[in-house]
């Protein structure tokens, strides 16, 4: 009887139990002797020029090492092109403590290193600045008029631009039966993970390096380093070993990287860098984005035209884009398209990629545009979305790998319990409360990038794997355990996954929901590897029942190469690495995505959110009391951590359409509630009954997992669908997220 | 003025008698991941926002970067160090059964709050548990999971 494979089972994580006793150590916590703190002095104009930084009373404090500011500091990589780190949008990549400019409010303009945390943060309020403050603009819908269309780069290739326009998109709006034109807006929101970003770098003499950091990408940090300050790339080694949540923040190499390595390089001591919770509102955030829609639609349903068109926020100095228009042709054919998408350059911080960007600011318009145009045509909202089901990609002209959004819908739609609503709106009550039923589609790029993985079978029989990757929570240890589990055949125990360290072979950045299909892919190549050249190894023992066999005529079991058609037929693990004199079996291999198979088709997750609120309006409070998001993203390898991934998207959901936002004051060019307390994340009290569903999916051709990740796809239907089940609450349509108390009263 | 003011205090932190010195100024989480290296209590926030540095202290949930270490010259801490010794704490295993987490980074608050709300004995009802647990923020949405874990031991409390 063959062993049951592991892909596929909810394996719980394996780090699990390092999580719940607090064994696991995250980047700032790593304590030794000698070891230095530094705190970072941030700017408190938002555009200008330093004159003066008066460092003297900070200095005299005894205890006080160093205070590292441009005047201050060591030379450093002179081209802009080696401050670009993987995830770098086209531009100039800011540079910390490069000269007196000051490019956004918080900038980071010195470094006080100093015995204690306590006196760096001390010393660090005692350091004077004088500015010459310029004139300045950090107001996106007031400043539309500077739109423009933004550079092309590297970045450009996992971000397309917008598709160009299909027939006539004004006449046919025009002629349209039933149509819908909306402006939407949300605010700037911060990713917030809990964990504060630090970076602990240890001198090692001779120009070596062991830092451990905060990042989302080990080989990303490494680079940077290296490039920065003109350092072997062997020699800087980054690990990041626990990564307290990131979603996106850590994809580039934050400041607190940059300073710790300097600070430590100069004083060769190890030195600490930790941000404040108020300055992990300086190192990236979403874009606040203006959208208008232009939806319209036959008599029939049939969606005739669609417009839309985002105007993003980036800053003076890089060109940072999400793909926010390109979604509604992908999901819904139409014969006339326009589709526009416009950045606007302010004086703040580059903006960075938060869990699901630009897709759910983009499901977001058009979902709720769609839900409206609904409601003219008086069709019901599930039933306009299968009128419009778009069974190839039309805005590419190519088929899905796979698309199995029809059965998100139809499952979603029957575990909620979609056909009891009433169509119309302010019509479902429950006690004083008004009660609204509202969906909406989700729709994410399943990509990848190349990847590399080594496998080794140890002299003892077991199966090591390396990965530069990292584990940001999403289960990343676990799954790509249980890929590499199955490859040999072996129990989870008998496999060992080191990750989260440079010095392992190359993995991307973790983002995009690409790591699975990524490194996934990776790994599952090397394993396939491995049993080759165990294989062969096999075959040439003396005596060996495998002599004559090909490849596929055995398979590996329980440490075990076994004849497929005869069980006493085998050669075991122990025997082949005897047979290797001893020696352990190792394989590093690349996987890299087959680009003249996979652009015959757009590849993509789908997904149905459907979701109740309550809505009491003599306080306009909103409670989303029950959702379901039914999910189609090819093989699920962990239904356990999948699940998590999709709930913990549905939450962000609820954060996006209900709590979350950073508020500017935009005479000062700065935002004001930069802490827990004031920006407003869902708590345990916000959270009810949510359910996922993943939907049977296979998918041959996206890659050779069949998987398309799970980690942007759950935010991205969420936030429509509760706007539209509030609508059909209370008759009241509100384009602007977070939707206040104070619009429903 | 730095140096003079250095404060000698003894703490027992997870059944153990530690005596160290420390400037008034430092709190109590500061002292206990810097000074004494237990790194399970977590700093997400430094302000008693977010729950995370969350430990008990004489049987009571503090949050500890709110608390100066001063204040607690003699007390018990116990930390998510110390909440089992050998096996694993029920809460604990409900945690990982229920994948009550993503990053790992709120749990130890999470844990320890969940244990000093037990003893508060307040919470009767899945709601209440759920608002008396939201000082304890987690990121990752893992939200319904963390009540679902803390649901079932206090179900299994009240049977016993």
């Amino acid at each position: 009887m063959s062993k049951l494979p592991l892909i596929g089972q909810p394996v719980p994580r394996l780090e699990g139990k390092l999580k719940v006793t607090g064994a696991a150590k995250y980047s700032g916590e790593y304590n030794m002797p000698g070891l230095l703190y530094g705190y970072v002095v941030n700017s408190t104009i938002t555009k200008g020029k330093i004159n003066k930084i008066d460092t003297d009373a900070a200095k005299a404090l005894t205890g006080v090492i160093d205070i590292f500011t441009h005047e201050h500091r060591p030379r450093l990589a002179w081209f802009d092109l080696q401050y670009a780190d993987m995830d770098a949008p086209p531009g100039t990549p800011f540079r910390p403590l490069h000269n007196n400019e000051i490019k956004y409010n918080g900038q980071p303009v010195a470094l006080v290193v100093a015995n204690t945390f306590e006196l760096a943060r001390y010393a660090a309020s005692l350091v004077i600045i004088n500015y010459e403050e310029e004139v300045f603009c950090t107001n996106l819908v007031a400043n539309i008029n500077k739109a423009r269309s933004p550079k092309r780069g590297i970045a450009t290739a996992l971000k397309p631009l917008p598709p160009k326009p299909t027939g006539d998109f004004e006449k046919a709006f025009k002629k349209s039966y039933a149509q819908v034109s909306a402006e939407f807006f949300h605010g700037t929101e911060h990713h917030n993970p809990m964990e504060l970003f630090a970076t602990t770098t240890i001198y090692e003499g001779e120009g070596k390096l062991t830092i451990y950091d905060k990042t989302q990408g080990t080989i990303n940090s490494q680079l940077y380093v290296a490039n920065i300050f003109g350092l072997h790339f062997k020699n800087v080694r980054v690990i990041a070993p626990y990564v307290g949540g990131a979603f996106g923040s850590a994809l580039r190499p934050q400041y607190q990287l940059f300073l710790s390595v300097l600070a430590a390089l100069e004083l060769k001591r190890p030195v600490r860098v930790t941000l404040e919770r108020h300055q992990m509102y300086t190192i990236g955030h979403r874009p606040s984005t203006l959208q208008r829609t232009r939806f319209g639609a036959d008599a029939a349903g049939k969606i005739t035209s669609l417009n839309h068109s985002a105007f993003g926020e980036t800053s003076q100095y890089e060109d940072y884009t999400e793909v926010v228009v390109n979604w509604s042709h992908m999901l819904y054919p139409s014969p006339n398209t326009l589709m526009e998408y416009k950045l606007i350059p302010l004086d703040v911080y580059t903006p960075l990629d938060m869990r699901a960007p630009g897709g759910s600011t983009g499901s977001h318009a058009i979902e709720s545009t769609m839900d409206e145009l609904s409601y003219k045509l008086k069709i019901d909202p599930l039933e306009f979305r299968l009128i419009n089901y778009g069974e190839t990609d039309e805005s590419a002209g190519r088929p899905y790998s796979s698309k199995e959004l029809r059965q998100c819908y139809l499952q979603g739609a029957e575990r909620f319990g979609w056909s009891k609503r009433n169509p119309e709106p302010r019509s479902m009550k429950k006690g004083n409360k008004l009660v609204g039923y509202g969906m909406a589609t989700g729709i994410w790029e399943a990509m990848a990038v190349p990847a590399r993985a080594e496998a080794i079978l140890t002299k003892q029989g077991k199966l090591q794997i390396n990965s530069a990757v990292t584990d940001i929570g999403t289960g990343t240890l676990t799954v790509m355990t249980q890929i590499a589990a199955d490859e040999l055949g072996l129990a989870l125990d008998d496999v060992t996954f080191s990750y989260g360290d440079s010095k392992m072979p190359f993995a991307p950045i973790q983002g995009g929901s690409f790591t699975v299909a990524s490194v996934g892919s990776a790994i599952k190549a090397a394993g396939k590897a491995l049993r080759k050249k165990m294989w062969k190894i096999a075959k040439k023992i003396p005596g060996s029942p495998l002599k004559s066999t090909d490849l596929e005529d055995v398979i590996f079991q329980e440490g075990k190469i076994i004849l497929k058609n005869n069980a006493a037929a085998f050669v075991s693990f122990s025997q082949v690495i005897e047979a290797n004199k001893n020696r352990v079996i190792k394989t590093t291999n690349t996987s890299v995505p087959n680009i003249f198979q996979l652009k015959k088709y757009s590849r993509a997750t789908h997904s149905a959110a459907f979701v109740e609120v309550e809505v009491d309006e003599e306080l306009g409070v909103v409670h989303v009391t029950r959702a379901v998001t039914a999910v189609a993203a090819g093989r699920i390898i962990n239904p356990k951590t999948a699940r998590s991934q999709i709930l913990g998207g549905m939450i962000w959901g609820i954060g996006k359409a209900l709590h979350e936002e950073t508020i500017s004051d935009f005479r000062m060019g700065k935002y004001m509630n930069p802490n827990m307390a004031e920006y407003h994340i869902p708590v345990h009290a916000d959270i009810h009954e949510l359910d996922v569903i993943f939907v049977e999916e296979n998918d041959e051709i996206v890659n050779e997992l069949g998987s398309k990740g799970v980690g942007e796809i759950g935010v991205v239907a969420m936030p429509p669908a509760i706007a539209n089940a509030i609508y059909h609450a209370t008759g009241k349509r509100i384009n602007r997220f977070p939707i206040h108390f104070d619009s429903l009263l | 003025m730095m140096s003079s003011e250095h404060c000698p205090i003894s703490l027992q932190v997870n059944n153990e008698k530690l005596i160290l010195t420390v400037f008034p100024w430092v709190s109590l989480l500061d002292a206990l991941r810097d000074k004494l290296n237990i790194t399970g209590p977590k700093k997400g926030c430094d302000h008693g926002q977010c729950g995370a540095c969350t430990i008990l202290c004489d049987g009571k949930r503090i949050v500890s970067c709110l608390t100066l270490a001063i204040m607690k010259d003699g007390s018990s801490i116990t930390t998510i160090e110390g909440i089992s010794q050998g096996d694993l704490h029920p809460l604990q295993q409900a945690f990982i059964n229920h994948d009550a987490f993503q990053c790992g980074y709120c749990t130890p608050g999470q844990i320890c709050s969940a244990i000093g709300m037990f003893e508060e004995g307040k919470a009767k009802t899945r709601d209440d548990v759920k608002e008396l647990m939201s000082g304890n923020l987690c990121r990752c949405g893992a939200n319904m999971n963390i009540i679902d874990a803390i649901m079932e031991i206090k179900e299994m409390n009240s049977h016993e």
